[in-house]
């Protein structure tokens, strides 16, 4: 019994989460994909697409934030739609940004059972190519700014950092190792028309930037 | 007649999995033509660049308080008319590095096809309203 019921609740959850993100969540969010192949369509997305969700998040920051949403784009998404000039230079357009609904605790196990089965471009994932290494929060700063530049486009801290991008500094709670490290190596792989440039890292530099994400995590955004 | 014939007897042979293979190449071409198709090149320019040199090009984009080096200002026509438009593709192509400028401006090459480049800087020239050698 107790067997059968560890195989079927999930299943259960499973089912419901799948109805939630059909009913609810797919107006602002690609469930099935593909990613935009053109511009007007990479415009207009409203969320983040979610047909790899569980290649990509961790699925227990997932129930946590679907409860509790905070925004990771401070510019929204897409951050074009989001931003207005002023004489002192562009400015997020506050007015423009909607808050994420938040779930109850019981929806949001659900969901995110559902969106862990989505596993779109597991061919783009190399299983545990990432290894926990070390760097400092100097050094890894240094490569993510001076070196090469991600700081113009990311915070590195609430309020340090690009705007066009989504923060840093939680990455690593969200994000599943192996998936920065692919998304990293070249992220028009998995979003064709994604305006992250490739950077053509090394794996090693790549391995260092997803420590750096660690570090920056460990640092609670401080 | 005779290849009437043939083909009468060829067609039904090749309905069943004849037609999905064609309907197969063809989308196959309308994707293909979708996604590698040259965009216009203010809209790029909206994409790629407006995040740090600003949606009019000013050089004042939303991501530039925190930035070590500030974007060039593309409207600026002193500055811009020094650049070749083949100085302009390059550092577009393969990044600030290349022309002894800042890391800060990613290589778009691996992202923009080289005629999607081009577009960028045609509409670089329509910001700044000069072309190279203006002045001189």
């Amino acid at each position: 019994m107790i067997l059968l019921a560890g195989v079927v609740i999930p299943r259960a959850d499973a089912g419901d989460g799948e109805a939630l993100l059909t009913g609810k969540c797919a107006g602002c969010h690609n469930l099935a994909g593909p990613a935009p192949t053109t511009l007007e369509a990479l415009w207009d997305r409203k969320g983040p697409d979610l047909f790899y969700a569980g290649n990509k998040y961790k699925a227990d920051w997932m129930t946590r934030w679907l409860q509790k949403p905070q925004r990771i784009r401070p510019a929204g998404m897409y951050y074009g739609r989001h931003i207005r000039s002023t004489p002192d230079g562009d400015e997020i357009d506050a007015s423009t940004l909607t808050d994420h609904p938040a779930l109850s605790a019981a929806d949001a196990a659900a969901v995110t059972a559902a969106l862990m089965r989505r596993k779109a471009r597991s061919d783009l994932i190399h299983a545990g190519e990432y290894h926990a290494g070390n760097i400092s929060l100097t050094m890894g700063e240094m490569m993510f700014d001076k070196f090469k530049g991600c700081l113009a486009c990311h915070r590195i801290e609430p309020d340090y950092g690009g705007l066009s991008g989504p923060e840093v500094y939680t990455a690593a709670e969200r994000l599943q190792d192996d998936y920065m490290m692919s998304y990293m190596r070249n992220p028009q792989a998995w979003d064709p028309r994604i305006f992250m440039p490739n950077k053509q890292l090394s794996d090693r530099d790549l391995g260092k930037f997803v420590d750096y994400m660690h570090a920056l995590s460990a640092t609670g955004g401080e | 007649m005779k290849r009437a014939g043939r083909s009468s007897y060829a067609f039904p042979l090749l309905a069943p999995w004849g037609y999905s293979l064609l309907i197969t190449v063809l989308c196959a071409l309308v994707h293909s033509s979708s996604a590698s198709a040259a965009e216009d090149g203010a809209v790029l320019y909206k994409t790629y660049c407006a995040q740090c040199h600003g949606i009019h090009g000013n050089g004042k984009g939303v991501n530039v308080r925190d930035m070590s080096v500030q974007p060039r200002d593309h409207t600026d026509a002193k500055e811009m008319s020094t650049r070749s438009d083949e100085d302009l593709f390059k550092a577009i192509k393969e990044g600030g590095q290349s022309i002894s400028k800042s890391v800060l401006m990613p290589p778009w090459g691996p992202v923009l096809s080289d005629e999607e480049i081009h577009a960028l800087v045609g509409y670089l020239r329509e910001l700044c309203q000069c072309s190279h050698g203006d002045g001189k």
